[in-house]
């Protein structure tokens, strides 16, 4: 199945490597595959995204990295070194390597936003100078500076995720994990956090590795993206070829939401055969976001037929890759030659049915 | 028979204070101790010893279940080893700590154990070792509770100090007894009864303001 895969080779050298990686719970039937033979390789520098629905073992796969959970078999190494087998010390000095944030944010209510972003480097046994500085440092970069002396009950959701981040970047690590950190988030916030992630990542040049349920976060800050289904490597590749052709069942239900499906109303007049009635043609174009031009020239759309007409869709750009799906109408009886000229104006096309005229 | 002098009353006052202090810094020291231990101990916490945290939980509930009147009676002998004599308001503090030692380190634990576990992994993912868990994130973020549990402990001490009276601690609950009992003195029991619910209302405002400035939770 690895062959089948696309764009699964890490473009740069490999940060994060996963090999056969098992864990299982005792559930009340029997024993929970939380995730089942999983290998894969994270790049240095690239933001990698895990996805599945709730239960698929994306937190779990997670954690493994900084070995907040145990794997039963397998090995993750973090710059080919096994994290299992690290004795405490030398754990403690992987966790100050790898940042984490989480959906609720998790800060302690009983230290300032400053107490909290200064407590790790108070446990690693930094000077108070120091300490001062660089949190002064975090809290400027995430855009909190006035709030040093707030407790965290006195911010809003984005404000809360904006230290943690602080916190997670203070021993200035090379890994950040986030584990749905823009679930508990409103659509607004969520743009304002993902878009300090993505910046984060260029300019400190950090490893971000994210899981989410939102295909939306995937496609808005991902380079690559593992699908997992039910503890299960289901598909993995570039963002672009994912959402452009999603192979897997798993990926499909989980793209759904953002996808340009027949609208309801359309998919009630639609008939398979016109029967000799007058009608239109449903076409679906699909853009994968493989064709070297940039973009879909409308010249093309409008070469379909004099009386085309766009129903429904839109197109994504994905890191340079124009891809999604629209729905044309065109007379029924302009079909056959009409189809020769497609093939150049989408990478697949698909007639959906007829609409009988007058039926709407 | 002549009622009390004023000079009775404030001697009272000060045996309880003495008995309910003393007692109140040995066993809210020791149950907060007490209480950190079960909690880490427990299997999936900090430092899992389910066997050792099951052996303590157990010792724990048999000093919670036996009535203090006993107490106060079977522990006369560690008494005497402890402050060399059975009679007094000294000696009354070693059966109080020892009973109140269980009943604040369950109310503690209580308070430990709601703490977020979100917190805990945050810590352990951002490097704390486990004795800094403890330290900058159970112990703090429970403090609240903590202290709240502490507020309840003095007052149960207060009215357990009462029972003391039976090994000549002295204090107002033996005053009380003494007069206002067993004399039919109904002024002295129901005066006693107003000073302690002074003390009582004290404690307890005292408490609740100490735990909401501890409290950021919002």
């Amino acid at each position: 199945m690895f062959a089948s895969d696309r764009g699964d080779e890490p473009s740069s050298t490999p940060h994060i490597v996963f090999e056969r990686l098992h864990k299982r719970y005792d559930g009340p039937q029997g024993p929970i595959h939380a995730v089942h033979d999983v290998s894969f390789a994270i790049a240095r520098g690239e933001v990698f995204g895990i996805i599945g629905r709730s239960g698929a073992g994306k937190s779990t796969l997670l954690r493994t990295i900084n070995a907040l959970e145990v794997p039963d078999a397998g090995t993750v190494t973090v710059d080919d070194v096994p994290v299992a087998g690290l004795d405490e010390a030398a754990l403690v000095r992987l966790r100050r390597r790898i940042g984490m944030i989480f959906q609720h944010f998790n800060l302690l209510s009983s230290k300032t936003v400053n107490a909290n972003v200064a407590l790790p480097l108070r446990v690693a046994g930094l000077a108070r100078p120091a300490i001062d500085r660089r949190v002064g440092e975090l809290l400027d970069l995430v855009g909190l500076s006035d709030k040093a002396s707030a407790y965290p009950s006195q911010l809003s959701g984005g404000q809360k995720q904006r230290v943690g981040i602080a916190r997670a970047l203070v021993h200035q690590p090379e890994i950040l994990l986030c584990d749905e950190a823009t679930s508990a988030l409103d659509p607004e916030t969520t743009q304002s956090i993902l878009a300090l992630l993505r910046d984060i990542n260029r300019r400190l040049g950090l490893t971000v590795v994210l899981i989410t349920h939102d295909m939306a976060v995937i496609r808005e800050i991902c380079d690559r993206v593992l699908v997992l289904d039910q503890g299960r490597r289901s598909e993995m590749g570039e963002v672009w070829r994912i959402f452009g052709d999603p192979a897997a069942e798993a990926t499909r239900a989980l793209l759904r939401p953002l996808l340009h499906d027949l609208p309801a109303d359309l998919a009630r007049d639609l008939v398979d055969d016109l029967g000799g009635r007058p009608g239109e043609a449903i076409l679906q174009l699909r853009y994968g976001g493989d064709s070297s031009a940039d973009g879909v020239a409308l010249a093309d759309l409008a070469a379909l037929h004099p009386q085309a007409r766009l129903l429904h869709g839109g197109l994504d750009r994905i890191r340079g890759h124009s891809q999604g799906r629209l729905l044309v109408a065109i007379p029924a009886s302009a079909l056959d030659p009409v189809q020769d000229r497609t093939a150049r104006v989408a990478d697949h096309i698909e007639v959906l049915g007829y609409v009988v005229t007058g039926a709407r | 028979m002549s009622l009390p002098a004023l000079d009775k009353y404030i001697q009272a006052f000060l045996q309880t204070l003495l008995m309910v202090g003393t007692s109140a810094v040995i066993a809210l020291s020791v149950g907060l101790a007490l209480a950190i231990v079960l909690t880490i101990t427990a299997s999936g916490s900090l430092y899992p010893h389910p066997r050792f945290n099951r052996g303590l939980s157990i010792v724990v509930n048999v000093f919670r279940a036996v009535p203090f009147i006993i107490l106060l009676v079977a522990l006369l002998p560690v008494t005497r080893f402890i402050v060399g004599t059975t009679l007094g308001t000294w000696a009354a503090v070693v059966p109080l700590s020892i009973s109140l030692i269980p009943f604040y380190a369950r109310i503690a634990q209580v308070s430990l154990r709601e703490v977020d576990p979100g917190l805990i992994e945050a810590a352990r993912a951002m490097g704390c070792r486990r004795h800094h868990i403890v330290r900058h994130v159970l112990i703090p973020e429970a403090l609240p509770g903590l202290v709240g549990g502490m507020t309840v402990s003095l007052i149960a001490m207060i009215n357990a100090s009462a029972m003391a009276g039976a090994v000549g601690a002295g204090g107002l609950g033996d005053l009380a007894i003494r007069y206002g009992y067993e004399r039919y003195e109904t002024r002295v029991m129901f005066e006693v009864i107003v000073i302690l619910i002074a003390l009582v209302t004290l404690i307890q405002f005292a408490g609740e303001g100490l735990a909401r400035r501890f409290d950021h939770r919002g």
